[in-house]
C-alpha cells in the first residue's frame, strides 16, 4: 500500500516536458527484484524506454566492507553511441549517485559510493536513440553509510584542505584512450547528520588545454551518495596537441575546485588494464 | 538494529504463546536449540584447543571460526579468547568444567575482533585481561562490532552484550602455578595484538598474528607492522603454534604462509594502483595459484582491497595544483 502511494506520488511530480521518445517498450520486470525499482524507474527515466542489458557491466563487491565507500565501476563500452550514464543505489535515501556525460571519452566510469543498507546498485547508459540500458547487482551491507558523519570533520584543519586534488593521467593506448584517476578532498556531506548542512560536490568537468582552446572531454554531475574525498576513474580521449588537462568543479555551497593535470612524462606506460579490458575477469 | 528489535518483541510473544496454548506452541520453533558442540582437543600437556571453522562468520557456524583454548595450571585455568557470542562463552566454560574442576583463574583476549571477546559475559566473575589498545578499541568499536555480528550470524548472538575486558596487561612474564606465560604485546594485525607463549609447554597462542590455511583478515591491519610481528614469531622458540584461525601445527610453516600472503597482497595492490587500475577493477585481480589452498580466498581478498586500497591510492596519486 505504502509502495503504491509512493510510486503514485513520484509519477505526480515528474518534470513536465520530458521529450517524446521512440515507441514505448514493454515494462520489464526487474531482474534484481528490488522493491524500489518501479519508483526509481519513474523518477529517473520517466517515460523513456528502459531495457535490462548486460552489455552494461557493473562491478561492485557482493558485500560492502565499508558502507561509506563502496567501489563501483560502470562500463558501457560494449554499446555504441552512449550519451549519458547514471549510477543508482535503489534503497539509498537519495538513490541517484551521479550522471556522467562521457562526451568524447569512453562510456565508462568508476568511483566509490555510500550505501545506507543492502541494495540493488545499478548502472544505466542512454544511447543516442533514447533507450536506457540498465544492469546492476545486489550489494549486501550493514546500515548507515549515508548517515554517518564525514571522517574529515575530526581533523581540525579539514577546511584548509577542501578542494585539494590528487590526479594522474596515464598515456593513451593505440585507441587514443587515456586513463585518468582523480581524488578530491571534500567532506561530500549528505546533510543527514542533524544540524550539519549538505555539503557536496555537484559538478566536475575535465577539459584539455590546447593551442586552439579548451574542449570539454567529460563531465560529471555528482550527488550526495558519492563517497567522502571522492575518487574517479575515467577513460578520456585527449586531443592531439593537448598540453595538460584541466579539472574544474563546484560544490553546492559555491566552493570551486580547480586543478591542472600534467600530461604523462615521456616513456610512461599506458594504464595496465582499462575497464573494458577482458583480462580483468581472470581469476574469477 | 531492526532485527534485534524484532527479536526483543518476538521473545515475549513466544512465551505468551507457550503460556496460553501449552506444549503445542513449541512447534513454532523451526529448529532445535542452537549449539556449537564445543569439544576441547588436548594439544599439549594441560593445554586444550577448541578448533573452529576456517570459513567466514555464517548463520550455519554461528561465528565459530576461531581456535580458543585453555591451560589447566596448578593455580587454576587460563582461558584464551572467549569466542563470538555469549552462547559460545557459556558453552566453552561448561566444556572446560567437564575437563577440570579447577576455577577459572584468568581470561586473556588477544585483540578487538568479534570472535575474541564477545563471549566475555560468560567470564564476568573472573579477571578478563587484554592490552590497553585492545580495551580502547573495544570501547570505541565494540557496539558496532556486536551489531554487525547480530546481522551476520543472527540468533546465535541472542543475549550477547558488549562486555569490556577488566584488566589491562603489558608485556611481561607471569607464573600461574606450574606454567610460565610470556605475554607478548605487538601491533600490525590490529593496533594491539597479544600473543601468549607458554614457556612451560612451548605452545604459542598467536591470536591474529598468524593464519594457517585460512586467508588473513585485514580490517585493522598495517601490513609493514604485521610483517615485523611475523619476524618476532620467527625469533621465538616454540613447540606448537596455535593460530586463532586455521590449523594447529608443530612447525612455523604458517608464519611463512602468512608473510607470503601479506607481501603479495600489498605488492599486488600497489602495483595495480600505480598502473592505473580503479579499486573496483582491483577486486578482480588474479590471485596466484600458490594461495589456492587458503580458505575463503577471494572473499577475504576483496575485503582486503576495501581495507587497504584507499590508503595506497592516497599515497600514490600525485598532488596537482
Amino acid at each position: 500500500m505504502r509502495m503504491a502511494l509512493l510510486v503514485a506520488g513520484m509519477v505526480g511530480t515528474l518534470p513536465l516536458g520530458v521529450p517524446a521518445v521512440a515507441a514505448p517498450v514493454p515494462r520489464q520486470a526487474d531482474p534484481l527484484g528490488s522493491v524500489m525499482w518501479e519508483a526509481v524507474r519513474d523518477q529517473y527515466f520517466g517515460d523513456a524506454p528502459v531495457v535490462f542489458d548486460d552489455a552494461v557491466r557493473v562491478i561492485a563487491p557482493a558485500a560492502a566492507e565499508d558502507t561509506r565507500a563502496v567501489p563501483l565501476a560502470v562500463d558501457a563500452t560494449a554499446l555504441d553511441g552512449v550519451v549519458e550514464m547514471l549510477a543508482i543505489a535503489d534503497l539509498n535515501p537519495f538513490p541517484l549517485v551521479l550522471r556522467y556525460h562521457p562526451g568524447t571519452s569512453a562510456p565508462a566510469f568508476a568511483t566509490r559510493i555510500k550505501v545506507q543498507q543492502a541494495t540493488a546498485v545499478r548502472g544505466a547508459a542512454r544511447t543516442a536513440d533514447g533507450v536506457w540500458h540498465v544492469s546492476g547487482m545486489l550489494v549486501d551491507a550493514a546500515g548507515g553509510g549515508c548517515s554517518a558523519p564525514p571522517v574529515s570533520y575530526a581533523q581540525k584543519d579539514w577546511a584548509d584542505h577542501v578542494g585539494e586534488v590528487q590526479a594522474r593521467l596515464w598515456p593513451a593506448g593505440q585507441d587514443g584512450i587515456a586513463r585518468l584517476r582523480m581524488r578530491i578532498r571534500h567532506p561530500n556531506d549528505t546533510g543527514l547528520v542533524d544540524g550539519i548542512p549538505a555539503y557536496f560536490i555537484e559538478t566536475l568537468s575535465v577539459r584539455a588545454e590546447t593551442a586552439g582552446g579548451t574542449p570539454e572531454l567529460a563531465r560529471i554531475d555528482s550527488l550526495e551518495p558519492v563517497s567522502e574525498n571522492p575518487v574517479y576513474t575515467l577513460d578520456v580521449r585527449p586531443p592531439p596537441g593537448a598540453t595538460a588537462l584541466i579539472l574544474h568543479g563546484r560544490d553546492n555551497q559555491g566552493g570551486e575546485i580547480r586543478a591542472t593535470i600534467p600530461m604523462p612524462p615521456t616513456g610512461a606506460q599506458p594504464a595496465m588494464s582499462r575497464m573494458r579490458d577482458p583480462r580483468r575477469s581472470i581469476g574469477q | 538494529m531492526r532485527t534485534r528489535g524484532l527479536r526483543r518483541l518476538a521473545l515475549p510473544m513466544c512465551l505468551a504463546a507457550l503460556l496460553c496454548c501449552g506444549p503445542a506452541g513449541a512447534g513454532a520453533e523451526t529448529a532445535g536449540p542452537l549449539t556449537y558442540g564445543l569439544t576441547p582437543k588436548q594439544v599439549a600437556s594441560d593445554t586444550y584447543v577448541f578448533e573452529g571453522s576456517t570459513k567466514h562468520f555464517t548463520r550455519a557456524n554461528g561465528g565459530n571460526i576461531l581456535n580458543s583454548g585453555f591451560i589447566v595450571t596448578a593455580d587454576g585455568v587460563i582461558v584464551i579468547q572467549t569466542g563470538p557470542s555469549r552462547r559460545y562463552g557459556e558453552e566453552m566454560r561448561a566444556a572446560i568444567r567437564r575437563i577440570t574442576a579447577k576455577p577459572i583463574r584468568k581470561v586473556f583476549v588477544s585483540n578487538l575482533h568479534p570472535d575474541y571477546w564477545l563471549g566475555n559475559q560468560a567470564y564476568r566473575d573472573v579477571p578478563i585481561a587484554a592490552l590497553p589498545g585492545t580495551i580502547a578499541g573495544i570501547e570505541e568499536e565494540g557496539k558496532g562490532i556486536a551489531d554487525n555480528m547480530y546481522r551476520l550470524v543472527g540468533d546465535w548472538m541472542r543475549g550477547t552484550e558488549v562486555t569490556l575486558p577488566t584488566e589491562p596487561v603489558h608485556g611481561s612474564t607471569v607464573r600461574f602455578g606450574d606454567h610460565v606465560l610470556r605475554l607478548i604485546p605487538l601491533h600490525g594485525h590490529t593496533a594491539a595484538d597479544l600473543m601468549i607463549l607458554d614457556e612451560t609447554t612451548g605452545v604459542l597462542f598467536t591470536g591474529g598474528v598468524v593464519f594457517c590455511g585460512r586467508t588473513p583478515t585485514t580490517p585493522h591491519a598495517t601490513i609493514a607492522d604485521w610483517l615485523s610481528e611475523l619476524d618476532e614469531v620467527d625469533r621465538l622458540d616454540i613447540r606448537l603454534l596455535v593460530p586463532n584461525h586455521g590449523h594447529v601445527r608443530a612447525d612455523k610453516a604458517c608464519v611463512a604462509q602468512t608473510r607470503d600472503w601479506l607481501t603479495w597482497l600489498d605488492g599486488a595492490l600497489r602495483h595495480a594502483a600505480d598502473s592505473g587500475l580503479d579499486m573496483a577493477e582491483a577486486l578482480e585481480l588474479p590471485i596466484p595459484e600458490r594461495f589456492a589452498g587458503l580458505d575463503v580466498l577471494r572473499e577475504e581478498y576483496r575485503r582486503s582491497v576495501a581495507h587497504l586500497w584507499p590508503a595506497i591510492e592516497r599515497e600514490l596519486l600525485p598532488r596537482v595544483e
